[in-house]
């Protein structure tokens, strides 16, 4: 292959990625900067080898075609040099400015995944639910005022029964429903209320 | 008359620059700015929407400065990107009007305009750049400036909790453009071209593993821009710390961007499909793990993150079925998904106004005081959820559909994980609806009063979002066809490559004997291609209508 890059390209393309990605696994921002710039000028040479082996100018008259550069690689490294020298200039900026605020510029730890990692580790719920308390959602919904048993036309005669405890609890615990609370349909007004008086005792055990 | 509109592709990506430019010239003037803004914007939103329609019957492509096709760029409009192009810039148009409200609101305290009308621009127009693109190198281009405008969009205001987010998101972004590069000089070196016409010609007469390489390699690449699970820890790191409309902006288009480019790779330059076994897993892990973080969240900024992490999952999904019906669907669901991301990032920024806090400990009763917001957060959120008359349900039905006729256990594997994430997701949401919007309305909520202004654009997006639903039908059959164009790779390499040599543009070739004799040989590579994915298609339609009937 006449037209293969050279092998010692190949190698420093290698180091200077391995060593690119050394300085990128670093906490300061500084030297992950330059971990970047390293590794890119490696990917850069990986770019400009890709062209083949090195050869005359690619300008017509002056080469034969032969011996010839790829001048595409060459076009295409310039870009990505440019590009690069823009991107390290705005992450210099960023590191001095996180110099200027915290007195270091090591990347820091996402405070919000902590605390989730905390109350996780405390097995806490992730927000108190204010309407919940202490009271059941089962108590809360033996609470809701039943409108259809208010109205007294609504067919059934043993209705009187769950409205009486309704009543009694309302009155027992004045802390009362929300009308927005989580069960606003309440409970069956027909149907005998087993989490009637005491629900608690079954519910709260664990 | 698709001749005569060729001329329009460029101006997605021209106007929004020189727009730019002059934006910046007018640092002092932040009103004129605005307009400029605004009128950039409409005036490629008509000319992507006019496109839209031409594209429909045919790609149309530009040789950029006219220099024939593989020698030259050249950006190429068909179906997939003039629809992404549409749907980005209704949604970049609707956030520039909320930020602009915002701007005044805050007296410009919060976005300094000086600075975010040019980038804000810059980003737009690297967006469409990306989309038009129909050369692998000019795609990298197009990344490298909607990041450089991406990274001064999020550090806006240089404040410690936003610096902390962009080191991350930035030097993340600097690893995958390293990637990418790696990528085009490994392609370059095995084909010798970076246009996507020509390497589609040209890769599969590459050996298989040398395919394989530059598959991956792509690959991971765009992951890291799409946020594909064990490459999107970045996202919810990041995104939620800029203000309300960047992350806005970000979340619709920056991730889609990414899903756009494994599409466009994909099917043109891969379409065997070699590696859809690996996607599928990546979007199995990528919808519950991502949803599962969601659950576990506090703040309603991350949580939103958290299900944008989840969704992209949903659109690789469909891109690993490899069929017609999945990329189909893969497509809606991405217009979907912008759409409805963007628009709920507005409204908990609006959340975030009136409540004065995005954490769930600190929010509550909003759906009494504000029950306008209340409406504006619901809908997108059941919207997302795929709760069914919303676009949401429509995209995962096409999903699931095209998961299920595929067949393949790992693709019904996909189907459940796909409705539990479903699931988990109005979970997700529910949960923060319950705190934020009912509860008491704890004493830190102050009377704020919202602008108007940023109400009606935030609105706008959900209606948008609405309007999918609605026009579902005609949409759907789009991006069906769209799917149909994909996979039909020789109508895209005949319309950049004419007469399979080179495109309409002028580049002198000087050697005139070779030139006869390369035009033989890719006429029939041509003729091979297209040979291929009918025999594709064959099998295919066999394996689509063999295996639901082989089953009892």
């Amino acid at each position: 292959m006449t037209n293969a890059p050279s092998l010692t390209l190949v190698i420093v393309v290698a180091a200077l990625i391995a060593v690119g990605v050394y300085l990128m696994l670093e906490r300061s921002l500084t030297r992950v900067l330059i971990g970047l710039i390293i590794a890119g000028n490696g990917v850069n040479l990986l770019l400009l080898s890709a062209g083949g082996a090195a050869g005359g100018p690619p300008i017509v008259g002056m080469t034969p075609e032969s011996e010839m550069a790829d001048p595409l690689p060459q076009a295409l490294v310039l870009t990505a040099i440019v590009i690069s020298l823009g991107m390290s200039a705005f992450l210099l900026a960023m590191a001095y400015r996180s110099w200027q605020l915290n007195a270091h510029d090591e990347v820091q730890d996402d405070l919000e995944d902590r605390r989730v990692a905390r109350r996780a580790a405390l097995d806490r719920a992730a927000y108190a639910d204010v309407d919940a308390g202490p009271v059941s959602l089962d108590e809360a919904a033996a609470e809701v005022r039943d409108e259809t048993a208010d109205v007294g036309d609504a067919p059934g005669s043993d209705q009187t029964g769950s409205d009486q405890t309704s009543a009694d609890q309302t009155s027992a615990e004045p802390k009362g429903a929300d009308p927005t609370g989580p069960d606003p349909t309440g409970p069956d007004p027909t149907g005998p209320d087993p989490t009637g008086p005491d629900p608690t005792g079954e519910r709260g055990a664990p | 008359m698709t001749e005569s509109l060729a001329w329009l592709i460029p101006l997605p990506v021209v106007l929004p620059l020189s727009a730019a430019g002059l934006a910046l010239a007018l640092w002092r003037h932040g009103r004129a700015q605005g307009v400029i803004s605004v009128v950039a914007l409409s005036l490629s939103l008509i000319a992507s929407l006019t496109l839209l329609f031409a594209a429909d019957s045919g790609p149309l492509v530009v040789d950029i400065g006219s220099w024939g096709a593989p020698v030259g760029i050249n950006l190429v409009a068909d179906r997939v990107s003039t629809l992404m192009l549409t749907v980005s810039f209704a949604v970049t148009l609707a956030v520039l009007v909320y930020s602009l409200a915002q701007g005044v609101e805050d007296d410009d305290a919060e976005t300094p305009v000086a600075i975010f009308h040019p980038t804000y621009l810059v980003l737009t127009a690297g967006v469409a750049d990306a989309f038009l693109s129909g050369d692998l190198f000019n795609i990298f281009v197009a990344f490298e400036v909607l990041l450089a405008a991406s990274y001064v969009l999020i550090t806006l205001g240089g404040t410690r909790e936003r610096i902390r987010a962009g080191t991350i998101y930035v030097v993340v972004s600097l690893l995958s453009s390293l990637l990418f590069l790696t990528a085009i000089a490994i392609v370059y070196a095995a084909t010798g071209t970076l246009n996507l016409a020509q390497l589609a010609l040209r890769i599969p007469e590459l050996s298989s593993g040398v395919q394989l390489v530059l598959q991956v390699m792509l690959l991971l690449a765009f992951s890291i821009k799409a946020a594909i699970f064990p490459l999107s820890a970045w996202l919810p790191d990041s995104y939620p710390t800029a203000p309300a409309p960047v992350t806005a902006v970000f979340a619709g288009l920056l991730t889609k961007v990414g899903i756009y480019a494994i599409i466009r790779t994909q099917t043109l330059l891969f379409p065997g499909g070699r590696l859809d076994d690996l996607l599928m897993v990546a979007a199995l892990a990528t919808m519950v793990v991502g949803i599962l973080g969601a659950v576990a969240q506090n703040d309603i900024k991350r949580l939103v993150s958290f299900t944008l992490v989840s969704h992209i999952g949903f659109m690789l999904f469909g891109i690993s079925l490899s069929s017609e019906a999945g990329l189909g669907a893969a497509i809606f669901y991405v217009t979907h998904h912008i759409t409805v991301q963007t628009a709920l990032f507005l409204v908990v920024g609006l959340v975030e106004r009136r409540g004065g806090s995005t954490s769930l400990d600190d929010l509550g009763g909003l759906a009494k005081v504000a029950p306008l917001l209340a409406a504006l957060f619901f809908i997108p959120a059941m919207n997302l959820a795929g709760i069914p008359p919303f676009s949401g349900f429509l995209g995962k039905v096409g999903l699931l559909e095209a998961g299920v006729r595929d067949g393949r256990p790992l693709a019904l594997v996909l189907v459940v994980g796909g409705v539990l994430t479903s699931l988990l997701t109005l979970y997700a949401l529910v949960k923060a609806w319950n705190k934020a919007f009912w509860q008491p309305v704890p004493e830190t909520v102050r009377p704020v009063r919202l602008p108007r202004r940023m109400v009606g654009s935030a609105g706008f997006l959900v209606a948008f979002g609405l309007a999918i639903t609605v026009f579902a039908g005609p949409l759907y059959g789009y991006t069906e066809r769209a799917a149909a164009l994909l996979h039909d790779r020789g109508v895209y390499v005949l319309a950049v490559l004419p007469d399979g040599q080179r495109g309409e543009g002028e580049s002198a070739d000087f050697s005139d004997d070779a030139d006869a004799a390369e035009q033989a040989q890719t006429d029939q590579e041509v003729d091979r291609l297209v040979e291929q994915d009918v025999q594709q298609d064959q099998i295919d339609r066999e394996a689509a209508t063999g295996t639901p009937g082989g089953e009892p």
